[in-house]
């Protein structure tokens, strides 16, 4: 472990990796959609997954919880070993549902339940047999002060949640992730179906929880991954072409191919 | 014609008279479409109306208290529908217990379990070929299975099971349709907590898709409460002056399915019968029991109706 940090770029010299992607390809059906990716998630820092459409970022993410199992069809190859217990996610005898409470997501489009604001927060905790009223009750709200949300739903926590706004409604499906305390969150282009402002408040939010939990965002808007990331990998056909400090990658990255895409001369 | 003379040399001319007789027999020929059909749509509606007028003015001398509450007679000033009435509500009740259930449950498999297999299509194509099985050879079917082979002999039970043989179907069908309609985000979004299958069935897909699910159930029953001939398979009386046992007893545990055993009739066969009498006066009693047959359909229609409304109007995806 002390040695792959000593290759991670020189901006973050003191981190420590929260998971490793070694050698790892997807296939759909006879499609290989990420061909042999290896890389490295830093505990508590931001990593960006970029790339033009069809590149493999949002599949390379669903990796990470497995999404992959639910449709028919789906394989992995390789590894991805998840610190500190140094287990790989991936591995056959690995139940997907141990590793969906281990690592949490937020969807593209925000996707609360059509349940109330509380119950949408309390539902994970359910699921991990949280009964007890008073202590649903604390960790609902603390998940929802997490979230930024706290303040504007707190009187009316049996609302339906579908009353929110899109914004809102993304930081409720946060909370919902925040509330069971993962080790890894994941986004999949989180503010994409969300307008400049609502965008900046769940960037603004993303800055503020990756203190708490490792974050692993895919983002198609190059400014977001530079904003908000502290690592970067830029992925293209399913390989990935690039990875490292976000300030490097976009002010002076090492490829030709990635140099045009961050320019926009490409993508 | 003169408009495109007169335009200026050398500009493009367009033949704007003949442009606006082409718009205008083709405004002509959409609007012979829509009276078309209009005809079409109100020949439908005019039918359905005019049986049931036709019914109701042959019926309501007859339609009263009394007729609901009177057993068949052999005079048919006296005779009324109770036991008919009685009759088809608990046929109902064993077909709605046997078949929800049953068609809920098949649903589920067939949409979150099932895998894609030779097995499973063997299924799906068994079930869409169920709903077109002719309804008397599912009165033939349960005449040997239920009453002989099971010895429920000729009895609500028989009755209540045999109907529900026949919606299975229908219930499926709707019932697969209402959890199709859950969007795939709403499933990942439960699985991405890290909720099990049955937990994302049962917190989840289930209470989404109760409405359509509901709306499913009474199409089928509906459907069920107009059956005539596989009732007269497995053998419904047609002259029944009493009422089966009551479900409710005064000894312990009060409770009794004695019922369910008992010989019966519905309406459906009572208005057969009557229609079958000479006696002109029981023609009267057969439309009068048409109206009651018909508005209970009708109502479970609305009732249908009503509920898909409602879930549409809570549930925005």
């Amino acid at each position: 472990m002390v040695t792959d940090t000593l290759e991670r770029p020189p901006a973050a010299p003191a981190a420590v990796m929260k998971a490793e992607v070694r050698n790892l390809s997807f296939f759909y059906g006879d499609f290989k959609a990420l061909k042999d990716i290896t890389m490295t998630v830093e505990e508590h820092k931001v990593t960006a997954l970029i790339g033009p459409s069809g590149c493999g970022k949002s599949t390379l993410l669903r990796c990470f919880n497995r999404m992959h199992d639910l449709y028919p069809g789906n394989r992995y190859a390789g590894e991805i070993v998840l610190k500190p217990d140094n287990v790989n996610i991936l591995a056959k005898d690995v139940d997907p549902i141990e590793v969906r409470m281990r690592i949490g997501m937020v969807f593209q489009k925000p996707n609360p339940f059509p349940k109330s604001i509380y119950d949408n927060v309390a539902y994970g905790l359910r699921v991990r047999g949280l009964r007890n009223r008073s202590e649903m009750d604390d960790r609902v709200e603390a998940a929802l002060k997490s979230g930024a949300l706290w303040d504007e739903v707190k009187h009316r926590l049996q609302d339906v949640a579908f009353a929110l706004s899109g914004g809102q409604q993304q930081r409720l499906c946060i909370a919902r992730a925040l509330a069971t305390d993962p080790e890894l969150l994941l986004f999949d282009e989180p503010t994409s179906a969300l307008d400049p402002i609502a965008t900046g408040s769940i960037e603004e939010l993303i800055q503020e929880i990756k203190h708490k939990v490792t974050i692993l965002i895919v983002t198609h808007n190059m400014q977001q991954a530079a904003r908000v990331s502290d690592y970067t990998a830029y992925m293209y056909l399913g390989d990935l072409m690039e990875f490292g400090a976000t300030n490097d990658i976009f002010m002076k990255p090492r490829r030709k191919e990635t140099e045009d895409y961050i320019t926009g001369r490409f993508g | 014609m003169n408009t495109s003379t007169s335009a200026a040399p050398g500009a493009p001319t367009r033949d704007l008279e003949a442009m606006r007789a082409r718009i205008r027999s083709g405004i002509r020929g959409q609007q012979l479409f829509a009276l078309v059909g209009v005809l079409f749509t109100s020949f439908a509606v005019l039918v359905l109306l005019a049986a049931f007028l036709d019914l109701l003015f042959d019926g309501l001398p007859r339609l009263s208290w009394d007729f609901m509450t009177s057993f068949p007679s052999r005079k048919a000033s006296q005779a009324g529908i109770l036991s008919a009435w009685v009759g088809s509500a608990l046929v109902m009740l064993v077909t709605m217990l046997a078949a929800v259930p049953v068609a809920i449950g098949a649903a589920i498999y067939l949409e979150e379990y099932a895998g894609k297999n030779w097995f499973t299509d063997l299924i799906e194509i068994n079930v869409t070929n169920l709903a077109g099985v002719p309804s008397i050879v599912y009165g033939l079917l349960a005449l040997g299975l239920f009453v002989y082979q099971f010895g429920f002999g000729e009895s609500i039970l028989s009755a209540g099971l045999t109907l529900a043989l026949l919606i299975l179907p229908i219930i499926i069908v709707s019932s697969r349709e209402a959890l199709r309609a859950v969007p795939i985000h709403i499933r990942e979004a439960a699985y991405g907590v890290g909720a099990t299958r049955w937990q994302m069935v049962s917190d989840h897909l289930l209470p989404y898709s109760r409405g359509g699910m509901l709306t499913g159930v009474i199409l089928g029953m509906a459907e069920a409460i107009g059956q005539t001939a596989p009732i007269i398979t497995i053998g419904a009386l047609t002259f029944i002056a009493f009422l089966p046992p009551l479900p409710v007893t005064a000894d312990f545990p009060f409770l009794s399915l004695e019922w369910i055993w008992s010989e019966f009739t519905v309406l459906p066969i009572q208005m057969y019968n009557w229609v079958s009498r000479p006696d002109k006066a029981f023609q009267v009693n057969a439309a009068a029991a048409g109206v009651v047959l018909l508005i209970m359909t009708l109502l479970m229609n609305g009732l249908a109706i009503y509920l898909r409304y409602q879930v549409r109007k809570k549930i925005k995806w």
